[in-house]
């Protein structure tokens, strides 16, 4: 079984994170963009595998464990601000928070 | 020496606690602090003028402090500019006019304008006015001159407003200010040339270093006296700029009596007189200051034949009375010139303020054709104002006979005057003559025209202060004043002059007096005929100060109005305005971009991110 080659994984990675910026830029349920940056970590965590097999090392490994923890708990806060949301407003349209308008 | 430098001060001691304090202050207490302060700067004048004769050089100085320096260009070291004084016989005499005749007219105005409510507020501009005036005649050096004379123009404008709530009163007042400024610019400038060319603005050093540096008819002394005879003709109110002096009447009386006839106005002489050694070196600008003074003369003489109010008359008189003293300056007669300021000081003084009286007794009434046959009914200033009309017509023995005989006597052979101007002198004082006897014939005599009741005055300090006037008009011409020390003698050429030349002037009031006796029978005659006001198109041509002020409308404002109107979007406005409307710009597009939506944000962060990646690649 031949090696994949590291361009592969990078190309994987490139199209997974667009496709979660992508989902973050025009979804607006915040649920679906919470879902999309998990998308986009994923694709940093498929970027830093590919690396770490492709250089022999366990820092890429490391790194997925990593941004594993930091997307769980990112989950974990930005369910619970969904809920509040969804309290407050009855609604989880991201668009509702635009108060920061200039 | 000490005397000197405290002169000034008085005034300006008393004007500081009247605005402090202002209402607070009782009638007795602000017009004894006042009246007392000037009375103060008399009596120390006095004493000043009594030492100066037993100086040996008839000269005192003070230098108080050094104001600040001037570096010119080309001068390796700064010139300082000191707070002094000098008083020699020239400015002895004005400080004897200004804070003598200053104290009677404030004595005067005391007991005139008791009943105003604003009382406290006149007294302080007039103390404020004494101030500067001194300042300008004690002053050693040019910058401190132009001090002195830009604070009298501020007296003037504040005291002409002085009833602002009148918006007639308030443009006179601003029309007085604008006119003059044209002037003090031209002085203003004359003495930046001074500076420029001889580096030094010190009265004496300049007098003493121009000759020496240029010879007669030199460009630099040249220009440099038309410049400052720019500046003499706006505050003496010479022709051109005439203007304004007829309508600063609207000032209460005393004002009139003391800043625009006796004081300022003669402000313009006194500098031309001050700085001879100049004037000397351009014989032009002499004769420019003979023919102006001729001019004004004539004008305000023919003009004042057609004044309907007392005041304005009188105010054409003082025009013209200040053209005489021009025009003896103009033909080299400094001392008569000088001479005829202190006499007109006295006596012009002494008209304003029994007018005032007058006035005063006839309810504010102004209109000659409203008064008449008032001899009777006020015998005490009919009296005083016919003295003052003696000294004016130059009736032989009078002052006011000293002075314009010493100035007609000094024409007619003079370099820088001659036959023309002499004619013209004499023809003024038949105007004189003229205009006066028809002031006293529809004033105080004649059938009464008077609508309400006369109100006697009962105020001694008025009478008072009128009698010492009229004592000084009388003799002021026995008054010895020695120039010599100051002034160039003038010496006249005895033997080219014809043999009727001074018997003609000593005539020429009597003709005056005679013609208008007859001419003006109507005027003085005791049956009650219906006078009404000449109203010929010439007349008023003359009553409106022969057309200058709609010369000045059409050339000067009313262009100047146009051009506003046009500019009303001003072009420079518009240039900063780009500014802002480019900043607000900016400030639109930036904060269209601030809309609050999480989704563009994260959108921007993603872009700003390829583009940064984007640059740090290639």
């Amino acid at each position: 079984m031949s090696e994949i080659p590291l361009t592969h994984a990078y190309i994987l990675a490139s199209i997974l994170f667009l496709i979660g910026f992508v989902g973050v830029i025009v979804r607006k349920n915040t649920l679906f963009i919470l879902m999309s940056l998990e998308v986009m970590l994923n694709a940093v965590g498929v970027a830093f595998i590919g690396a770490g097999s492709a250089w022999h090392q366990a820092d890429g490994q490391i790194m997925f464990i990593l941004v594993l923890t930091l997307a769980a708990s990112e989950v974990a806060v930005g369910l619970a601000l969904l809920i509040r949301m969804q309290k407050k407003f009855q609604s989880v349209d991201i668009d509702i928070l635009s108060k920061m308008r200039g | 020496m000490n005397l000197l430098a405290w002169l000034p001060f008085y005034p300006l001691v008393s004007f500081l606690i009247l605005i402090a304090f202002g209402q607070r202050l009782s009638w007795t207490v602000a017009s004894l602090l006042s009246v007392g302060s000037i009375g103060l700067s008399a009596l120390s004048s006095m004493v000043l003028v009594s030492q100066l004769a037993s100086t040996s050089d008839h000269l005192m100085v003070t230098e108080l402090w050094q104001w600040f320096s001037f570096t010119a260009p080309y001068l390796e070291t700064a010139v300082p500019i000191s707070f002094g004084f000098t008083l020699d016989a020239l400015s002895g005499v004005m400080i004897l006019v200004v804070s003598g005749v200053g104290f009677l007219i404030h004595a005067f105005a005391a007991a005139y304008m008791k009943p105003d409510p604003h009382f406290t507020r006149f007294m302080a501009y007039m103390n404020l006015f004494v101030v500067a005036m001194l300042i300008l005649v004690l002053a050693d050096n040019l910058v401190l001159l132009y001090l002195g004379w830009e604070g009298v123009g501020l007296c003037s404008f504040l005291l002409i407003g002085f009833w602002y709530q009148d918006r007639n009163n308030m443009l006179a007042a601003r029309k007085a200010f604008i006119v003059t400024r044209v002037g003090d610019t031209s002085l203003a400038i004359g003495l930046f040339l001074l500076f420029n060319t001889l580096g030094d603005l010190t009265i004496a050093n300049v007098n003493a270093e121009a000759p020496l540096l240029w010879e007669v008819g030199d460009n630099a002394p040249y220009w440099i006296a038309l410049f400052l005879l720019g500046g003499a003709v706006g505050k003496s109110a010479q022709l051109p700029l005439q203007t304004w002096l007829p309508d600063a009447m609207a000032g209460p009386t005393p004002v009139s009596a003391l800043i625009h006839a006796a004081t300022m106005v003669t402000a313009g002489v006194y500098l031309i007189a001050r700085m001879n050694g100049l004037f000397i070196l351009a014989p032009e600008v002499m004769n420019y200051v003979a023919w102006i003074g001729a001019g004004t003369l004539l004008l305000a003489g023919v003009a004042a034949l057609a004044q309907t109010d007392i005041k304005r008359v009188l105010a054409y008189s003082t025009m013209s009375q200040i053209g005489y003293m021009m025009l003896a300056l103009g033909a080299g007669a400094w001392s008569a010139g000088v001479f005829h300021l202190m006499t007109h000081a006295f006596f012009k003084a002494l008209l304003f303020l029994s007018a005032g009286a007058v006035i005063l007794a006839l309810h504010h009434q102004q209109n000659l054709f409203k008064m008449g046959g008032l001899f009777k009914k006020l015998p005490i200033e009919s009296t005083l104002f016919s003295v003052g009309l003696v000294c004016l017509i130059a009736l032989p023995g009078t002052s006011g006979f000293f002075s314009k005989e010493a100035i007609i006597g000094s024409l007619w052979s003079s370099s820088t005057a001659g036959p023309t101007l002499w004619w013209a002198a004499i023809v003024g004082a038949l105007i004189t003559s003229i205009y006066s006897c028809r002031l006293f014939f529809l004033a105080f005599l004649g059938a009464s025209r008077v609508e309400s009741a006369v109100e006697q005055n009962n105020s001694n300090l008025m009478v008072m202060a009128l009698s010492v006037l009229a004592v000084l008009s009388i003799v002021g011409g026995f008054i010895p004043l020695d120039l010599t020390t100051v002034l160039p003698s003038h010496a006249t050429n005895v033997s080219t002059e014809p043999i009727w030349l001074h018997p003609l002037a000593i005539a020429t009031p009597f003709i005056g007096v005679a013609f208008s006796w007859f001419y003006f029978k109507e005027y003085r005659s005791k049956a009650p005929v219906n006078l009404i006001e000449p109203t010929s198109k010439w007349s008023e041509f003359c009553r409106k100060g022969l057309g200058f002020d709609g010369l000045y409308q059409t050339l000067l404002v009313n262009p100047f109005c146009f051009i506003a109107n046009l500019n009303r979007k001003d072009i420079f406005d518009q240039l900063l305005m780009f500014f802002a409307w480019y900043s607000k710009l900016c400030h639109d597009a930036l904060s269209g971009l601030q809309n609050g939506q999480a989704r563009w944000f994260a959108a921007s962060i993603g872009l700003a991110a390829l583009f940064l990646v984007g640059v740090f690649l290639l």
